[in-house]
């Protein structure tokens, strides 16, 4: 059990989301960064995509009413854990002794922060997944003050075996390496070292669904509209503004904007932990 | 032509949407390894393969594009299941759309259930359908301004499409009536009724 005692700015419970849906308007949805809540279940000895709690902004606190082995990954909060924890902190596991409570402060970098628990959090599954789809509405809703979210059974789970993993480390100047297409073609021949050129600014219109940027107006070669398609996460999605949106978690299964270029996975991750403020420049 | 979306899709360009269904359709009934994602759209299939070999997948899409250029016939052909929509012509924007169209309300309902639709694609919400092949007389604008709530099985028609509404929603769409026939329900397998390719007829009922 995990009582919310404050969720902070924004959480929600994701895991791995629904894959197989998208052709029936489905988000993909679960954790905006992968890598930490993966990293975050293996470190209390779960499944990868076991569900969490995914924070944003940090700033909640949480209360456990029974005993049970937590993690804390992606953007690096101060912690405040029970007594005898001292120096314990982000991406190690930690327990919690029955009653005790887990402050997370407000990270001084980076956005998302994954909470997990030794056995999962175990609400309703929908479409095979328990992710909040920010976007459809699927899932349970935004976690709010006061609400306690059971655990799942531990039995069966492997042992818990790291004593701590390196921290999620930021750049201080983010480059996304990105692959052109499927819709360069759209664009002016010198859009896509325009968008190489950047730097763009994450915007505060940003959230799960995308991540709205500002920065140098990417020229087309194409008016008109393109018939609506299938997206994917990390598409580089331009409106007629010229100014692009990142695709991110619960992106629209489909658009009719062209997309010039498509992030590469890898740095999907790094992408989801930018905030409003950072500056990041794109790589071809 | 085939292009490369990222380092784990591929999106297929058929041109037209009865050949992105057959594709589709070839595709599910195949299911080349690694392939997590198909999503037809009007002129395109999106398959999405992280666990696939691109190069030996695009090469087998080229082959299966080949095939969904020519109509099917017989078992297995282009008859797709037919989905009958019942539904109560009570919307708020009928007497709206005969006057937009010149039609009587009545002629508004016989048109709308007097041809047979084809689920297109999905998008805007979960089981959201875009149903074509609506009577080229009710093709009429979206509303100026969105309603902030559509009740679910709202039945409703924009442009050159028709759909019902899978779930409570804003939506911009002009309302025709309401069915009582669920579209969509996470619990059922598959979740939506109304799936590309699929045709639908709607029958007034009161």
């Amino acid at each position: 059990m995990i009582e919310i005692l404050s969720p902070g700015a924004y959480a929600t419970v994701q895991d791995l989301g629904r894959p197989g849906y998208a052709h029936l308007g489905v988000p993909r949805s679960g954790a905006a960064d992968r890598r930490s809540l993966t990293l975050a279940n293996r470190l209390v000895g779960n499944p990868e995509g076991h569900a969490a709690i995914e924070l944003t902004f940090g700033g909640a606190r949480l209360r456990f009413p029974r005993p049970c082995w937590i993690a804390v990954t992606g953007a690096p909060c101060p912690l405040q854990v029970p007594r005898g924890h001292a120096g314990v902190g982000m991406c190690a596991p930690v327990w919690m002794p029955a009653g005790s409570e887990l402050g997370v402060g407000v990270p001084a970098a980076g956005l998302r922060t994954y909470v997990a628990v030794r056995g999962g959090v175990d609400v309703e599954p929908v479409l095979s997944s328990r992710s909040t789809d920010s976007l459809s509405g699927l899932g349970p809703a935004p976690l709010r003050a006061g609400q306690r979210l059971a655990v799942g059974p531990v039995a069966g789970l492997g042992p818990i075996t790291v004593d701590a993993a390196p921290p999620l480390s930021l750049p201080r100047q983010p480059v996304l390496r990105v692959l052109p297409g499927p819709r360069e073609d759209w664009f002016a021949p010198a859009a896509l070292g325009v968008l190489c050129g950047g730097p763009y600014e994450v915007t505060a219109e940003s959230n799960r669904v995308g991540m709205r940027l500002s920065g140098p107006v990417l020229p087309r070669a194409r008016t008109g509209e393109l018939p609506s398609e299938g997206m994917v996460q990390g598409a580089i999605q331009v409106p007629p503004s010229g100014s692009p949106i990142i695709f991110l978690a619960d992106h629209p299964p489909t658009g009719g904007y062209p997309v010039i270029a498509v992030v590469a996975a890898a740095d999907l991750p790094l992408a989801a932990q930018l905030r409003p403020g950072d500056h990041l420049h794109f790589r071809h | 032509m085939i292009r490369q979306v990222g380092e784990a899709a591929l999106l297929v360009e058929t041109g037209a949407l009865e050949v992105s269904h057959r594709l589709d359709r070839l595709l599910r009934e195949e299911r080349p390894a690694g392939v997590a994602e198909i999503v037809p759209g009007p002129e395109t299939v999106l398959v999405v393969a992280p666990d696939a070999d691109l190069a030996k997948l695009g090469t087998r899409l080229t082959a299966l594009l080949d095939t969904a250029r020519t109509p099917r016939s017989g078992v297995g052909g282009d008859d797709a299941g037919l989905v009958t929509v019942p539904v109560v012509y009570d919307g708020q924007d009928l007497d709206d759309v005969a006057r937009l169209t010149g039609l009587s309300p009545g002629e508004v309902v016989a048109r709308h259930c007097g041809s047979e639709l084809v689920v297109g694609w999905l998008g805007f919400a979960p089981g959201f359908a875009y149903l074509t092949g609506l009577d080229p007389a009710l093709h009429v604008p979206r509303l100026d301004t969105p309603r902030t709530f559509v009740p679910a099985g709202a039945v409703a028609i924009a442009g050159p499409h028709a759909a019902v509404y899978p779930a409570a929603s804003p939506g911009g769409w002009r309302l025709l009536g309401h069915t009582t026939l669920p579209v969509w329900d996470t619990h059922a397998d598959p979740p939506a009724v109304l799936r590309p390719g699929m045709r639908v007829r709607f029958e007034a009922t009161s």
